[in-house]
């Protein structure tokens, strides 16, 4: 082999590594992969705010396209999404439900009379059951659910018109809404 | 000096009142606790990431540790319950990554490593020996 290229061989190894490291960098190691992206959206039953006595069936949604975005009155993140939330009711190209995880019901809503109610229901999860089952830990955390009942994205962290534009929309494309 | 003494024990004596006055039972079932702490201990609390279940003050670990318990009682094995677990929260919530596709590279990358090193080595250290035979040759 010839010489100069061999003496390159451990530059070239090295710039490999430093390519990995760099990207890990850019990598967030607070979004772990979700294993229930693919797989059915586990079924609940919970009290829907401000509707006493009834209660929200999440089986009930099969047929529809929908997101359940998963917030509290206490998290300040969420406020952070909460305009852009709001922008997405307007444009009611979606159903989207709440779910306001470990939260005081009286908080939650003096949040929404507040900030205004993006959401089509906001089911209460209070002692944070649904929240387990749904891998939930950290809020906001936002699942894409379609007409099979079966998860197709979830987003953990505020939302942002970057993730909408290239993620959401895209997908809520090919799902035909 | 008897005075001492008894200063002394008033003093660990009134330690020993407050100390007991903080601590709360955790559960009434001490084996289930012993049980609990080893479990949690191989699991990630996914709130503050590097830190384990058994570790972590943060709610949902508090929450986890609850379902956990609850699962116990039940009746549920270690296996079931960290299946239960993984299945919500993926693989990351265990500290010793199981052998599947993914994590094949992490399994194995150090031995191929390893293996590749050794031969570049022997390629070496033989050139540099049949190098050193036609030199003496030479000489």
């Amino acid at each position: 082999m010839n010489r100069t290229l061999k003496f390159l061989i451990p530059l070239a190894l090295f710039l490999v590594a430093v390519g990995f490291l760099t990207k890990g960098l850019f990598l967030n190691p607070r979004e772990v992969p979700s294993p229930l992206v693919g797989k059915p959206a586990p079924v609940f039953t919970a009290p829907i705010l401000g509707e006493a006595g009834k209660r929200f069936n999440s089986a009930d949604m099969k047929g529809q396209v929908w997101l359940l975005n998963v917030w509290a009155s206490w998290c300040a993140a969420c406020r952070d999404e909460h305009p852009l939330l709001m922008d997405m009711a307007q444009t009611k190209r979606i159903v989207m439900h709440g779910l306001a995880y470990k939260d005081v019901d009286a908080e939650a809503q003096q949040v929404l009379i507040a900030m205004g109610n993006p959401y089509n229901k906001v089911i209460t999860d209070t002692d944070g059951k649904i929240g387990i089952d749904y891998g939930v830990y950290g809020v906001p955390e936002t699942y894409l659910i379609d007409k099979a009942g079966i998860i197709r994205y979830k987003h953990i962290g505020p939302l942002t018109p970057e993730i909408l534009l290239t993620k959401v929309v895209p997908l809520l494309k090919e799902l035909g809404v | 000096m008897k005075k001492l003494i008894i200063l002394i024990f008033l003093f660990t004596h009134a330690f020993a009142v407050a100390y007991a006055g903080e601590a709360k039972p955790i559960s009434d079932d001490p084996a289930l606790e012993v049980r609990l702490k080893a479990m949690s201990q191989e699991l990630r609390c996914l709130v503050c990431q590097n830190s384990t279940l058994a570790d972590s003050d943060a709610p949902l670990a508090e929450d986890l540790r609850n379902e956990i318990r609850t699962q116990m009682r039940a009746g549920k094995s270690d296996q079931e319950i960290v299946d239960y677990l993984v299945a919500r929260y993926g693989d990351f919530v265990r500290y010793r990554p199981p052998m599947n596709n993914v994590t094949a590279i992490l399994w194995f990358g150090p031995f191929l490593l390893l293996l590749t090193g050794g031969f570049v080595l022997y390629r070496v250290l033989k050139k540099q020996a049949r190098d050193g035979d036609i030199q003496a040759e030479e000489e």
